[in-house]
């Protein structure tokens, strides 16, 4: 993991560094929000990408990982809220999972804060934009993902 | 499970959307691009891939036999998914070989200035659901027989509703009851508002409807036992009880109960009343059979007496007789189980004024009522004098969090401006008195009533609670607040009614183990979806009306009932039932019978073969949420369509 006086890997940060965030949204809510931000025409940053899952309790922890693996720099996942699963209670098995593995990372030595979970509802397209451009403002203060540098050498 | 990786030849089309993607995202690019791309046999693109003749374009390529899998890079799927999957159908595809590429929601019109970066962006999209596509299997709707009867349980006004609306489309119905006669709570009220009709002449015919209705199978006197099965195929054991007497034989003359000994107090009248160790609940019982109830027969105390087996002239009873267990086979359940009043035992603060006069407000009901112990004269059940005054309290038990139960019960306060308006038809020169919160009187005509009790019958409604109860000499004092003057109030009360709060009826919980159905914090059972499905409950197949789902009055129990019937024969109105093929299955091989899966599963959709120490999966229960595969430590379970490699598959072309 990176330290303060690494030089070398801060020298290789570009100024316009521009993070690349894969999200999983479930189909009921998030997905459907991220739909709603475009019928609205709300505008947010293009470095995500999305992968729809049918609900945030059919995230295994191993696609967050393999997405860090493989050099992206941020991961979002999407639910429906508290109580508002269509799969009844997936989002909170969701949450369950991903505060492990949070912590699991941490303990690799990777930022938690890579991984964001939030509830966003089909109603919310104006927050599920919000939110990109935030973790995109965010990841460009976080720096490229380390493994990016490290898997390339 | 056949090798997907074989499929590769996928045929692309992107559509323009007119300029709504055209406009932002260079489509020549993509096209180039994604040619390129491998396994792409041909990609093509086309203004509107929705309109007429891009279906026919699309629909061409299906039939061409050249490709394996097409995938559409358009609008959102949940807009065109079907369109395309239905075309593809017609084109003898299978549907679940189509796939959508979303590049318009989720990405023209969200990059507007951002050309180039929104096409480099819909390059991705497109290669990450075409990896999708590739390992897409071909799917069938799941489908099952459906057996075309119903079980109802609970045979108050609710469940009777159920029974007659669904028996009357043509469908066969068992309704159940654990009491003798069906009827319910209802059976036991005197007048109902707000048109202070009489309950037992507006319910006696439509029981008597229910019990000549020939796809009606009354089960009185039996509970449920044990059910298993699913939607479609319910296997349901229930438990007749033993009533003693043959019912085949019984007409119910009531000769055995006039010559029965033995007395003791009746249920039906809330302890007020008496009936006989061999009784009917109520002269107007469906089905009019006596049981005995063997905890007082003097026979089965003593070994003595069978003066009921004398007198009968049918041979009916038959000491002999024992429980039995009957199964059936239904396609739907309806749980209709009502409610029971919470325990006046639990107001600490009013036990020192308890005695005789101080009833809820079902036993006053019952005073109330013309068939009642007393033929409907209001006299105390103590003394038998006409009381004077009488204080009701409402909201007893209900809306008090911090001691009792925090919801509000709906009906008291109609009930209770009922209760005012009989007593003062009944004793015009007595005084009621009313306790109240606040009052809750919303419904058609509801209002009204109760401002026909404050002015036409002077009953006197004090806002604040009762502090305490206790007795002097042949009065019950009632001490409380008036917290409109600031001032106590203190009556000395000839008798005191208490509007208990409404809980779900006793039992509910084990029944919803049973039946594998949900209940709320306050016990009663949990609907589907609060507003847009309110008589389903979680498990397909099973509905819930009636107070079971929370406290209601009988015009929204009655409708309730219907909408519930309605589900039902909307759910077997089909001959075979359709299910969504994306659903998990398990790899036998790679099964370690852990059985995580089983308790990840919202549904109750997996179960573990203990002997073969496997789990398997009931693809008809199966939502397809995918909680089972995460949990999975062996990776045995997978979703069809949704599996862990196409997940990779889409990360690795997307990083």
């Amino acid at each position: 993991m990176r330290e303060e006086g690494d030089e070398l890997f801060m020298e290789n940060v570009s100024q316009d560094f521009e993070p690349k965030i894969i999200a999983f949204l479930c189909n009921w809510c998030t997905y459907a929000g991220a739909d709603l931000a475009g019928v609205s025409r709300i505008q947010y940053p293009s470095n995500i990408r999305i992968i729809r899952l049918m609900c945030s309790g059919a995230l295994d922890p191993t696609y967050v990982i393999k997405v860090l693996m493989e050099g992206a720099d941020g991961v979002l996942i999407g639910g429906c809220h508290p109580g508002d699963c269509h799969y009844i209670n997936g989002n909170y098995k969701a949450r369950r999972r991903v505060a492990i593995l949070k912590t699991s990372l941490k303990e690799a030595g990777l930022e938690p804060e890579r991984v964001w979970l939030r509830w966003i509802s089909a109603s919310e397209g104006a927050y599920f934009a919000e939110t990109v451009k935030e973790m995109v403002a965010h990841l460009k203060l976080l720096g490229p993902n380390p493994l990016k540098s490290v898997w390339a050498i | 499970m056949k090798n997907p990786e074989h499929m590769n030849r996928i045929g692309v089309f992107v559509c323009h959307c007119g300029i709504n993607i055209a406009s932002i995202v260079d489509i020549e690019a993509v096209t180039k691009e994604i040619s390129k791309y491998p396994g792409v046999e041909f990609i093509k693109d086309y203004q509107y891939m929705c309109s007429e003749p891009g279906q026919m374009i699309f629909k061409e390529a299906c039939r061409s036999g050249q490709i394996d899998g097409i995938v559409v890079a358009s609008c959102s799927p949940t807009l065109h998914e079907t369109t395309f999957r239905r075309a593809s159908i017609e084109a003898g595809m299978n549907p679940y070989r189509v796939e959508i590429a979303n590049i318009r929601e989720q990405c023209s019109w969200v990059h507007h200035d951002e050309e180039e970066k929104a096409t480099e962006k819909a390059i991705d999209i497109m290669k990450s659901v075409i990896e999708r596509s590739r390992r897409n299997e071909s799917l069938t709707e799941v489908s099952l027989q459906t057996i075309k009867k119903v079980l109802v349980i609970g045979a108050g006004i609710s469940g009777m509703q159920v029974a007659l609306n669904i028996a009357n489309s043509g469908v066969e119905t068992f309704l159940l009851d654990r009491q003798p006669s069906i009827g319910g709570r209802m059976a036991q009220l005197s007048e109902t508002f707000p048109t202070l009709d009489c309950s037992q002449c507006i319910l006696t015919p439509r029981m008597v409807e229910v019990g000549q209705n020939k796809n009606i199978t009354l089960m009185t006197y039996s509970e449920v036992e044990e059910v298993s099965g699913y939607v479609g195929n319910f296997n349901v054991k229930i438990r007749r009880k033993a009533a003693y007497v043959d019912w085949d034989k019984c007409t119910g003359c009531g000769i055995c109960y006039q010559k029965c000994p033995k007395t003791v107090p009746s249920e039906f009248e809330q302890l007020i009343g008496k009936r006989k160790a061999i009784y009917t609940p109520f002269p107007q019982a469906v089905p009019n059979k006596v049981v005995i109830d063997n905890n007082n027969c003097l026979y089965f105390k003593t070994g003595k007496c069978r003066l009921c087996e004398k007198a009968c002239p049918l041979g009916a009873i038959d000491f002999e007789q024992k429980e039995r267990i009957e199964e059936i086979e239904v396609g739907a359940i309806v749980v209709a189980t009502g409610y029971d009043l919470y325990e006046k035992e639990k107001i600490e603060e009013y036990k020192m004024g308890y005695c005789e006069d101080v009833l809820d407000g079902l036993t006053f009901e019952r005073l109330l009522s013309s068939s009642g112990p007393t033929q409907g004269k209001l006299v105390r059940p103590s003394d038998g004098t006409v009381p004077k005054e009488i204080v009701f309290i409402q909201c007893v038990g209900s809306r008090d969090p911090d001691n009792h139960l925090p919801y509000c019960s709906r009906i008291c306060c109609m009930y209770t401006a009922k209760h005012t308006m009989l007593y003062k038809h009944r004793v015009p020169d007595g005084q009621p008195y009313v306790f109240y919160m606040d009052i809750r009187s919303g419904g058609k005509n509801y209002e009204e009533f109760v401002q026909r009790a404050i002015e036409e019958d002077n009953v006197l409604y004090i806002r604040g609670r009762v502090a305490r109860l206790y007795r002097e000499d042949d009065k019950v004092v009632v001490v409380g607040a008036d917290t409109l003057s600031g001032k106590t109030i203190v009556i000395r009360a000839d008798m005191v009614v208490l509007a208990m709060a409404m809980r779900p009826s006793g039992g509910i919980e084990e029944l919803s183990k049973k039946l594998k159905i949900q209940v709320d914090g306050n016990g009663f059972l949990s609907e589907a979806h609060p507003k847009l499905r309110p008589v389903e409950t979680l498990t397909q197949g099973v509905f819930v009306a009636g107070c079971a789902q929370a406290p209601k009055d009988i015009t929204d129990t009655v409708s309730q009932a219907g909408a519930a019937a309605s589900k039902v024969l909307e759910l077997l109105s089909n001959e075979k039932l359709l299910h969504d093929p994306i659903t998990s299955w398990i790899d036998e091989e790679l099964c370690a019978g852990c059985g995580q899966c089983v308790s990840q599963c919202s549904y109750n959709a997996i179960q573990l073969d203990e002997k073969k120490r496997k789990a398997f999966i009931n693809e008809i229960l199966c939502q397809g949420c995918g909680a089972c595969i995460v949990t999975c430590p062996s990776g045995a379970a997978q979703q069809k369509n949704f599996t862990i490699k196409q997940y990779y598959s889409m990360i690795e072309s997307l990083v």
